[in-house]
């Protein structure tokens, strides 16, 4: 054995979309099928990313497989396009599908592949929203075996779900699922619409764009379609809610950067211990940011006029 | 306002690089790992890396193990995301182990076995006293190992190949015959497991599964949790003949060899149905590479799933998916690390529920004493 050995890496420039064509074939054949059975989770192979599994290898590969050099893509993490997460999402992406445009505004993509968020901003027609989903079956939390859960599925039986719901009234006084709520796509499959907050939820239902979420550790593929009834699990006497963000005397509290009062916020200390809280949604509050600059701007030359 | 909820992502990511980079280079040392020292010298170390990779490359193993700094999940992580990019060019022929070149066979079943026992390589019997002259190993006399073990075993003492101990307990009717499967085998990496899996997709599973995940659940099975109560049959180690169809005329070829370790266990008899006959019953192991307590904890869950699949499991290493769907190095260190990621919109939404129920006690409460 040679102390120098050559390794057959001339080639390690690596095909448009990292994946081979065989594996982004099959990740679209498994969105079509999706996208017909709504809500149902389509088992597909799932390849092996460069990246740890949970850290977004399921949104990845549908990502690679749909994303084209005419696509601007978005990428964002906990809302924010600058998360450690995204950067590295994106800076892959750009490697290995040259021609690719991205961008931070919701508005300008036409690719948005996120996790833990929905963006505030409306999304259009024109946009396929990308969910990143460790957990694909929201049965999980009462049922561990894959193969019972599949048939309680197929039986639309979720009665152990609200039974879940119903102990949680009888011991807290509240539903405590807090984010991952389990949700009822188009009066059948309830999906665990991945760890957004119960903030996005709402913005499921009948979506503008194509919502698809992909977990690649449990290799699921499932999809919430354009216009589909979307409905969080709840009882009639016993509604859904979505976060509170009111503060003690019951004011919303407001973003601490641009002053949104209708947006997730995220709170965390400052140096002196002082609660703060500012969007999470990074390009929603940097728009907003911008055009109080603006109008500022115009007030001052109004004044100096 | 100073703080920026993580921003700077790019640059943190650089550094994280640079910094690990600098923690490789940054020893006593002038030189780097060769790639060959790794793959002669730490050669269990590389098996291992192929085997959990699902990869026979022994040189992109050890290039794996140099860059992650010597972990082995990462490096077999790395292998299989190398393999993402190559597409599947054909289905090898099923792969006879009875034409492996040994350089290992035991079986424990028997005091002799048609062909011999050969200890070979291994550390089954050493004192393992730490070899302080390894400390400063003299190179000349490193170079003399080779040779003098070479020069002092003659040529041609070992066969070519070796029967195989289980054939001559079929031939006694101890073991159920062979029933060829018509079904092709289950290919993990192009199908999902979605349960019931064929037993050649939890082959595959196990094959590649991550060795101290795949060695818990087996001796949870030894321990009492299960009872397989196994004898090693025959446990072989040696380099396989990889015999491929010719591009044109379709006979088979042999195209090079892999390293392998492969392992059958036999179990008690169980109750046959109806009038057959009972015999023992079989577990198999093989994986890539040379790792003998990762082909028997897999003999030994082969026997175990193979009882749950027909029982219904009586314990975990006896469910499939119980075992299958965690026994991966990639899927579950995966999972383990993604919780380093931030978290805090979730986070955010467990605070609201928890301060909203804390509100709800609070409020019944100053009721009550009211």
């Amino acid at each position: 054995m040679n102390a120098h050995y050559e390794l057959p890496l001339e080639d390690a420039g690596y095909s448009f979309g990292f994946l081979d064509e065989y594996a982004k074939k099959e990740v679209r054949r498994c969105i079509l099928k999706a996208i017909s059975i709504p809500g149902y989770q389509t088992p597909y192979a799932s390849r092996e990313m460069p990246m740890g599994r949970g850290f977004g290898t399921g949104g990845l590969q549908l990502t690679l497989s749909l994303v084209g050099s005419n696509d601007t893509l978005k990428v964002i993490d906990q809302g924010s396009d600058d998360s450690v997460n995204a950067v590295n999402l994106r800076q892959f992406v750009q490697m290995t599908c040259p021609g690719v445009d991205v961008t931070e505004k919701t508005e300008e993509a036409t690719l948005i592949q996120s996790r833990h968020r929905i963006p505030e901003k409306p999304l259009t027609e024109a946009q396929i929203l990308v969910l990143q989903v460790p957990y694909p079956d929201a049965l999980v939390v009462v049922e561990a075996s894959e193969a019972r859960r599949k048939t309680m599925h197929g039986e639309a039986d979720y009665s152990r779900l609200l039974v879940k719901l119903y102990e949680d009234i009888v011991k807290f006084d509240e539903i405590t699922i807090s984010h991952r709520y389990p949700t009822r796509i188009h009066g059948h499959y309830i999906i665990d619409p991945s760890p957004i907050p119960r903030w996005d939820v709402p913005k499921l239902h009948q979506s503008k764009a194509l919502i698809l979420l992909g977990a690649g550790r449990e290799k699921k593929i499932y999809a919430v379609p354009p216009y589909t009834h979307a409905e969080p699990l709840a009882f009639e006497d016993v509604v859904f809610s979505v976060e509170d963000f009111r503060d003690a005397s019951g004011n919303r509290r407001i973003c601490s950067r641009c002053g949104a009062s209708d947006s997730f916020l995220d709170e965390f200390s400052d140096e002196a211990g002082e609660k703060i809280y500012q969007c999470s949604d990074s390009a929603y509050c940097d728009e907003r940011l911008a055009r109080q600059k603006t109008s500022d701007q115009k007030t001052n030359t109004e004044v100096a006029a | 306002m100073s703080y920026v909820a993580i921003k700077g992502g790019k640059a943190a990511i650089d550094g994280a690089a640079s910094a690990t980079e600098y923690l490789r280079s940054k020893g006593s040392l002038d030189e780097p790992l060769t790639l060959a020292m790794i793959e002669e010298q730490l050669r269990l170390l590389t098996s291992r890396v192929v085997s959990e990779g699902g990869l026979y490359h022994p040189r992109l193993a050890a290039l794996a193990l140099k860059q992650f700094q010597g972990d082995t999940l990462e490096a077999a992580f790395a292998l299989r995301a190398y393999r993402s990019t190559k597409p599947r060019l054909l289905e090898s022929p099923v792969q006879d182990t009875a034409n492996m070149r040994c350089i290992r066979r035991i079986s424990s079943a028997f005091k002799e076995v048609p062909g011999g026992q050969y200890l070979g390589a291994t550390y089954d019997y050493a004192l393992r006293l730490l070899q302080l002259d390894l400390a400063n190993e003299d190179p000349a006399a490193f170079k003399a190992v080779a040779k003098s073990f070479l020069r002092d075993t003659a040529e041609g003492e070992l066969p070519d190949n070796f029967p195989k101990v289980i054939d001559s307990l079929r031939a006694e009717g101890l073991l159920p015959p062979v029933t060829p499967s018509r079904a092709a085998a289950f290919d993990i990496t192009r199908d999902p497991l979605v349960f019931p899996v064929p037993r050649s997709a939890a082959l595959a599973t196990m094959a590649r599964a991550e060795t101290g995940g795949l060695l818990a659940m087996a001796y949870s099975n030894m321990r009492g949790y299960g009872d397989v109560h196994p004898t090693v049959a025959e446990l072989r180690v040696g380099y396989l003949p990889v015999m491929l169809p010719h591009p044109v005329t379709g006979e088979l070829m042999e195209a090079g060899e892999v390293l392998v370790t492969e392992c059958e266990v036999v179990a008690m008899y169980e109750g046959a149905n109806g009038d057959e006959m009972p015999t023992f019953t079989l577990g198999y192991g093989a994986c890539f590479g040379h790792n003998e307590v990762k082909a028997i904890s897999m003999a030994i869950l082969d026997r175990a799933l193979q009882k749950g699949m027909r029982d219904g499991p009586g314990n975990p290493s006896e469910d499939p998916e119980f075992v299958l769907l965690h026994v991966d190095g990639v899927d579950s260190m995966g999972f383990a690390s993604h919780y380093k990621m931030p978290h805090y919109v979730t986070f955010q939404s467990d605070m609201d529920r928890l301060r909203t129920t804390q509100q709800k006690m609070q409020q019944k409460e100053s009721e009550a004493t009211t």
